[in-house]
């Protein structure tokens, strides 16, 4: 019950477990294979004919088939979105070590991210509106493709009735449905599903992501993703995401937690100025205050998991944001996102998964395909092999195009 | 256009919606509760109107609000059906 909680307002969010559905693999063991070791996922599309299109790399996620783990009459009305997200809960579950018989339905919420909505899923109905006509779009239309859809399936599918909600911040997104977390918690809710996923790799989802103007064109999958490197001219995209359990310390011990992956001290979200207006973007500020809200000094910091846009003037910026709080080459700086793509929704999850992992086996993961640092004088960039090192406490940094900046600090718990 | 059958409307409830885990269609449903076999009010809808496009009938809102169960929907579509046969 709610009333049962003693630090109320006073919470020490821990994530007690982990699910990840994305391009480096299909859980978290998987995943945390390639990238501690930088192995990349990217790849020419191939869930469709992407020979007409300007972008052509993307990262996708494969050997995934959603009716293996979705029960047929779910999978019906739901998007390739929510299914990762279906998939990547019943991982976190299981890890988590959860009896959700022991919860009350109101003590459990789920908070995740979305960006893209059910694209595909909407695709398959406009071509039966404008092939067929309005009679031959499903009913199923209506929950399957809005950003909702998937806190919604998975609060009915877990009997999850808390404080429920999705964040739209696009790439920012997962690390505010963390921050909301922490929220609802400190309210007094004993369990939060948190996260998030999307699935834009279908030829509708491209066409409107091909409107932000900042994807790369190249068809050599090593070539294309290139943060922080003077041949930057763009970001890949890719699918999938991760999941987590965040619950409160002393709660998650006393229910006999198998294990506690990391503690999230610290979160910030702030919103750049408007375009034009010549004032510096908010992500310095995230960072500062993220880490003022952990109580961590930046001196604390054993690495940062940066956002990597991976389009020259963003990287400028995010690189003069780390400079300015931590000093030219203060601090290891990765991006395994280039083995990825950028994720949307589901890219800030999956970095806390690795961060999490970084700190579990004391490795930094790299950032591949970095021939030519163009801020080799400040940034420390961890590039192509893992880099042994003790790893406590980890910033992670997420940017959402439309001026989103979102900074998490995770620590170890001893 | 022939009689709706028990068996066509599971292969259309199959299609349009998928099978809950742990219930089995196989047996005789035809008097059970949508509900109870899984299928909510957005399950029946989709359901109905596939029928309506694949038997050219046209079912108002009002009537699919009291198809509750295979059986119903059986009755409702062949009586329909019988006088254009």
């Amino acid at each position: 019950m709610s009333g049962d909680v003693t630090n109320r307002g006073r919470v020490r969010p821990v994530i007690t477990g982990l699910g990840a559905i994305a391009p480096t693999g299909n859980d978290v063991a998987a995943h945390w294979a390639s990238a501690r070791n930088g192995k990349s996922a990217l790849g020419v599309i191939s869930r469709f004919d992407s020979s007409g299109y300007p972008v052509r790399v993307a990262g996708e996620v494969r050997d995934f088939i959603a009716a293996d783990h979705v029960p047929s009459r779910l999978l019906r009305e739901t998007d390739p979105m929510t299914h990762f997200a279906l998939v990547a809960t019943r991982q976190a579950l299981n890890d988590a070590g959860v009896n959700l018989a022991d919860y009350s339905d109101l003590d459990l919420a789920v908070i995740t991210a979305n960006s893209s909505g059910g694209v595909e899923f909407g695709q398959q109905e406009l071509q039966k509106l404008y092939q067929e006509g309005p009679h031959a779009v499903g009913a199923y239309m209506s929950i399957a493709w809005f950003y909702a859809a998937t806190t919604g399936q998975l609060s009915i599918r877990y009997g999850m009735r808390g404080p429920c909600g999705v964040i739209v911040s696009e790439q920012a997104g997962g690390l505010d449905a963390l921050g909301q977390a922490r929220r609802v918690l400190a309210r007094g809710t004993r369990m939060v599903l948190a996260g998030g996923t999307d699935a834009s790799l279908s030829p509708y989802g491209l066409v409107c992501q091909l409107a932000n103007g900042l994807l790369a064109d190249g068809d050599q999958p090593d070539r294309v993703y290139l943060p922080f490197d003077s041949g930057a001219h763009g970001y890949v995209p890719g699918e999938g995401g991760a999941m987590f359990t965040v619950e409160d310390l002393s709660m998650a011990r006393a229910r006999g937690v198998p294990r506690i992956h990391g503690e999230l001290v610290g979160y910030a979200a702030t919103v750049d100025p408007r375009p034009g207006s010549g004032s510096e973007p908010g992500l310095r500020r995230a960072i500062e205050v993220a880490l003022r809200d952990a109580g961590v000094t930046p001196g604390q910091v054993d690495v940062v998991f940066a956002d990597g846009a991976g389009v020259p003037a963003r990287d400028r910026q995010e690189a003069a944001a780390i400079n300015a709080v931590f000093g030219s080459r203060g601090v290891p700086v990765t991006v395994p996102k280039t083995m990825t793509g950028r994720l949307y929704a589901g890219g800030a999850p999956l970095d806390v998964v690795t961060a999490l992992l970084a700190i579990r086996d004391g490795e930094i993961p790299p950032t591949v395909n970095i021939a030519d640092p163009t801020y080799a004088a400040e940034l420390d960039l961890v590039r192509d092999r893992p880099r042994p090192a003790p790893v406590r406490t980890v910033l992670v940094l997420a940017r959402g195009f439309g001026g989103f900046n979102a900074a998490v600090v995770l620590t170890a718990v001893d | 256009m022939s009689e709706l059958t028990m068996d066509s409307l599971k292969a259309i409830m199959l299609r349009c919606s998928g099978v809950e885990e742990g219930v089995d269609l196989g047996g005789d449903i035809a008097g059970q509760e949508f509900r109870d076999l899984g299928y909510d009010s957005l399950a029946v809808l989709e359901m109905t109107s596939q029928i309506q496009r694949e038997y050219q009938l046209e079912i108002p809102d009002e009537a699919i609000e009291e198809l509750n169960s295979p059986g119903d929907v059986l009755r409702y579509v062949n009586d329909r059906l019988t006088p254009a046969a």
